[in-house]
Order: structure tokens, then sequence, then C-alpha cells
């Protein structure tokens, strides 16, 4: 449905985007992961005709994002990134501003108008102007925008940006929702929503697709190996060591000293699991065990290790701390 | 003709904020003021030439209240249509909304064509209202309507180079005040540069003559349609236009 090849943006003399090749079959839901100024938000704007790359093609639905421009934009539904609205119309007199804009009939484009307001939670507002909503309504307001038209594609620049919690688990249940009949392309700086919403990620770094796949794939490429943490207290002798002839282990990598205990990660093999010799050897040599788990291979230390390149596997960044930190 | 929502989009915002309002209201005060004091001056006038029959011969209530009023007007448009034009792209380069804007399926000239129309309606709505001065003078006495009609139809003209330039201006900026003051300033500039004409020799004389805004109003405002003056409009218009698709084009490609 989307298919980006050797796409290359240059504002001047800086490079926003190199080399992007990346597609989206059908019915998928693609999350678009990246720090700030990976090029996310430069991506879109191509695949939304408001911009022309400085190289390589994008086509949506077949049709070429430049010279097929007006073809492309009767087929996406776009949400910018702060979603941009005029403040001085009202929710309803703006979507339906949009709905005429985008061709949907006058017969039915009071129901479609009140449909998606209806989707995206914002019909007790249809009256208010939008300059006086809150940035929670002002998004789902862009989003409904993005939604009318019943488009096949739908770009979606940081959807959940500005909601309180569970308007996040309602607009992200709305998406969800697209999956089959919509191919949505969203990008966004919080990991768990792309574990929750998307079928595939694609991760964006100094603009360069770093890596891409399903977060299963993306999971195994970056950690081959099993990884589980262990702490234990009251050893006399060399843990490490004993832990590293146990058949199966890849690896031993100390960890720092808590409670007393000597911590440690232990690398091993996938298809062995480890654990069960590792207690029999603690509780055979009469230690202490204090800690032992499987530590998360999750999406987020994917993300960091692809996109920092540094390897920071024992101390999982929390989801909040990275919010925090845009 | 995808243009249609646009023209409502900014007919909407223009009555939806006081804009539309404020501008209208000051205009018709000033106007209305132009037009009481001289048609005071013109009544005193017509009086003295009663009783001095050799005194104002000529006396005509066409070429003597509504000439002046319809050069005054324009004068006064000088002012007022850039804040009328300062807004429409300006504003939404500002906010962002053009980015939603340029993604619709409109091409950009429907944008332009709805925006610019919504201007020059406003404008028309602006004009629709001064036709009080004439229909009060026409109250009091005959009047020819020809050379009014085409008074009106040169400061519709004049009023559409003024706008297409504001338009032009808009689409180069995304700082509002500075939409407005370059437009200002570039009619300003058209409007002053045919008195360089006095002293210009040669070829640049008629050159700086024709370029003058001002000057191409004086015909229709005695009731003359000359092509001369219908081409420089239409031709000012057309090339404004023009321009703005292209700064709107090359927005895409600057990003």
């Amino acid at each position: 449905m989307i298919q980006v090849d050797n796409l290359t943006k240059r504002y001047g003399p800086v490079t926003a985007i190199h080399d992007v090749s990346f597609s989206v079959d059908k019915g998928r839901i693609v999350g678009f992961l990246g720090p700030n100024g990976a090029g996310k938000s430069t991506t879109m704007k191509i695949l939304s005709c408001f911009m022309a790359a400085s190289g390589g093609t994008a086509r949506v639905a077949g049709y070429d994002v430049f010279s097929q421009s007006l073809e492309v934009r009767r087929r996406i539904g776009y949400l910018p990134e702060n979603a941009p609205l005029y403040p001085d119309l009202s929710v309803a007199s703006y979507l339906n501003f949009v709905a005429e804009i985008k061709g949907v009939g006058r017969a039915v484009r009071r129901g479609r108008v009140a449909d998606v307001m209806e989707r995206c939670f914002i019909g007790d507002m249809q009256n208010r102007l939008i300059g006086k909503l809150s940035k929670g309504y002002r998004q789902r307001v862009g989003l409904a925008q993005a939604l009318l038209g019943d488009p096949e594609v739908l770009i979606l620049d940081e959807p959940t940006i500005g909601l309180d919690p569970r308007q996040i688990a309602e607009i992200r249940s709305l998406i969800r929702s697209l999956a089959g009949q919509h191919t949505v392309i969203l990008s966004t700086h919080i990991l768990p929503e792309v574990s929750m919403v998307c079928d595939g990620v694609i991760i964006i770094n100094h603009g360069r697709i770093v890596a891409q796949g399903t977060e299963s794939e993306l999971v195994q490429q970056a950690f081959p190996a099993a990884r589980i943490e262990l702490r234990v207290a009251g050893a006399d002798s060399d843990v490490a060591g004993a832990v590293a002839a146990i058949p199966g282990v890849l690896g031993v990598q100390p960890l720092a000293t808590r409670d007393g205990g000597v911590g440690m990660l232990v690398e091993a093999a996938r298809d062995r699991d480890v654990r069960p010799d590792l207690v029999r050897l603690v509780a055979g040599r009469g230690w202490t065990l204090q800690e032992l788990h499987q530590v998360g291979m999750s999406l987020e230390e994917v993300f960091i290790r692809a996109v920092a390149g540094e390897q920071e596997p024992h101390e999982p960044l929390p989801a909040a701390a990275e919010e925090e930190a845009r | 003709m995808r243009w249609l929502p646009v023209f409502k989009k900014e007919m909407r915002l223009y009555f939806g904020s006081p804009v539309a309002y404020v501008v209208f209201t000051f205009f018709l005060v000033i106007s209305g003021w132009f037009f009481s004091q001289i048609f005071l001056f013109y009544s005193d006038a017509s009086m003295r030439s009663f009783m001095q029959p050799q005194f104002g011969q000529n006396l005509n209530v066409v070429d003597n209240v509504m000439r002046p009023l319809f050069t005054n007007m324009s004068v006064v448009l000088l002012f007022f249509i850039p804040m009328l034009t300062m807004r429409l792209f300006a504003e939404e380069k500002k906010a962002g909304t053009m980015e939603l804007l340029l993604t619709y399926p409109v091409r950009d000239g429907e944008v332009l064509a709805g925006k610019y129309l919504a201007a020059l309606a406003l404008y028309l709505i602006l004009l629709g209202l001064t036709l009080l001065y004439p229909g009060l003078v026409a109250y009091f006495t005959r009047v020819e309507w020809g050379p009014i009609l085409t008074g009106y139809l040169g400061l519709i003209l004049t009023g559409a180079v003024f706008l297409a330039v504001g338009v032009l201006i808009s689409s180069l900026t995304e700082n509002q005040i500075v939409a407005g003051f370059g437009t200002f300033g570039v009619l300003l500039a058209f409007w002053v540069i045919g008195w360089g004409a006095e002293f210009a020799g040669g070829n640049l004389r008629p050159v700086l003559q024709y370029l003058s805004i001002g000057d191409h109003l004086e015909g229709f405002t005695r009731g003359l349609i000359d092509t001369k003056d219908l081409v420089y409009y239409v031709s000012g218009v057309a090339l404004a236009l023009f321009l703005t698709l292209r700064a709107l084009e090359s927005k895409r490609w600057r990003g």
C-alpha cells in the first residue's frame, strides 16, 4: 500500500532523511519510531504530499506522491504533528469544511461528520470554538479530520500526544480498530504504544532506517541470546566462574552489587532454559538466592540499541522517563 | 470545483472574527466623513453659483462629488486592503494549518482561488455599502449614473489589484504584520511612482506613468473605460496571482 524507495530529503545543507526505503502492506499498522529530529515527520510530510522529496520515490496505493499527488491525497488522511487547526472555527463547522474539501457528498456529509465525532469522542464539544478546546480535544479533532472521507491510508504524526491516559487508551483502540480496512503509519515516542497498536515497527535515526520488522523479529535480531539477571548473597567463591561453567551459558557480565549480593547478567542460548540449572547451582553451594529473572527483551531495549548504538542491557529505560525526556 | 469549500471557510473566518466588522466600520466612517465634507462643500459652491451665475458654470454633481470621493476612497483602500489580505496565507503558515490544507485533494490553484475570491467578495460587500453615498446624492438631485458605474468599476478593479498584491505578499511570509506592512509598502510605492514621471525624462516618463496605480482610476471616474487601463488592472491581478501560485509551489520544494 505504501512503497518508499531510497527517499532522501535535504533542507539546504542539512539532510533530514537519507536513502529511506520501506513498504507497508494493506491493512497493516506500522509504527515509526525514532528520537526527535530523526526524520519521522519529514518522511510523513513527503508521504502526505505536503513536501517534495529531494530524491527517491514514494508511492501510496500505487500512485506516486509527486507526479500523482491529487490521486494520493484523495486516499490519505493526515494528522500532522501538533494537530494544526483553525482556532476561530467551531468543531462541527471545521469538520464540515474538511468533509466538503475532501469531496464527501452533501447528502451524507452530516452523517459522516457526526460519525467521526462520535468515534473520536468529541461530539459533546461540537459547537465549541477549536481555540477554546484543551490539547486532548484538539488532538482528537485532528484525528477526526484525518478519518473523514474514509481514506485507505492514514498518516498519523504522534496521534496520542497531549492526551490523558484514558484518552490514550481510547484512541489506541480506535487506531487498532482501523487495522484490516485501513493502512496506518503512525509515529510515536512512546514505545509501549508500538507494542500495543502496531503490527510492525520501523526505527529511524539520523535520517536512516536502522531497523524494521515485527516487534518479535526485532527483539530476536537484537538479542540472539536470552538474558537472565541473577543475584546471589553469601557467596564465598567465584560465582561468575561457576555460572559460566553451566552448559548453555554463553556469557556472564557483572552487575552492580546491591543489598550485599553479587549481581550478574547471564546470557544463555535461547533453545535451552538454564534457570533450573542456576537454581540448583546456588542451592547446592549453600548461597542465598536473592533474585533470578529473565530480563525484558523489550522493544525499548531494541530501540535504545538501534538508536544509541550503545548497550545498556541491564537497566531498561522506564517508558515514563523516556516520555519526560522529550 | 473545490475552491468553494475554501471560499466558504475564509468567509466564515472573516465574519467569525472581528476582522470584517472592524474594517467595514472604519472604512464606512472614514469614507462617510469624506462624502459629507465633499457634499457640503459642493452644496456651498452651488449656492454661491446661484447668486453669481458667472461663477461655477460647469458645476456637476458627479464631477464634483463622486469623482473626488472615488479618489479619496481609493487612497483609504491603500490602508485597508492590506488588513483584509494579510492573514490569508501568513496565518495558515504560522499556525501550521497550511500543511493540512495542502494535503487535501485540492489543487493549489483552487486554494488560491477560494482565498482570493473570498477577499474579493468581502471587498465587494464593502463597496456595496458605499452605494449609500450616490444613493443619497440621487435623492437630492438628478445624477448621471454612467460615470458613477464606471467609477465603481474602476474601484473594483483597483481593489482587485490591491487584493492580488496582498495575497501574493501574504504567501511569502508567515508573519501577518510583515504581510500587511509589506503589502501597504508595495501598494504605496506603486501609487507614488507616477509622481516621478514629472521629472523623469525620455522613455522613463510614460513607463512610470503607466505603472502608477492611481492614474488608471482617473479615466474610470470620468466615465471612460480605456482598454489601456483594463489591461493594466487585469494583467496586474494575473501577474500577482501567478506569482502566488509559484510561491506555493516552491514551498513544497523547500519544505
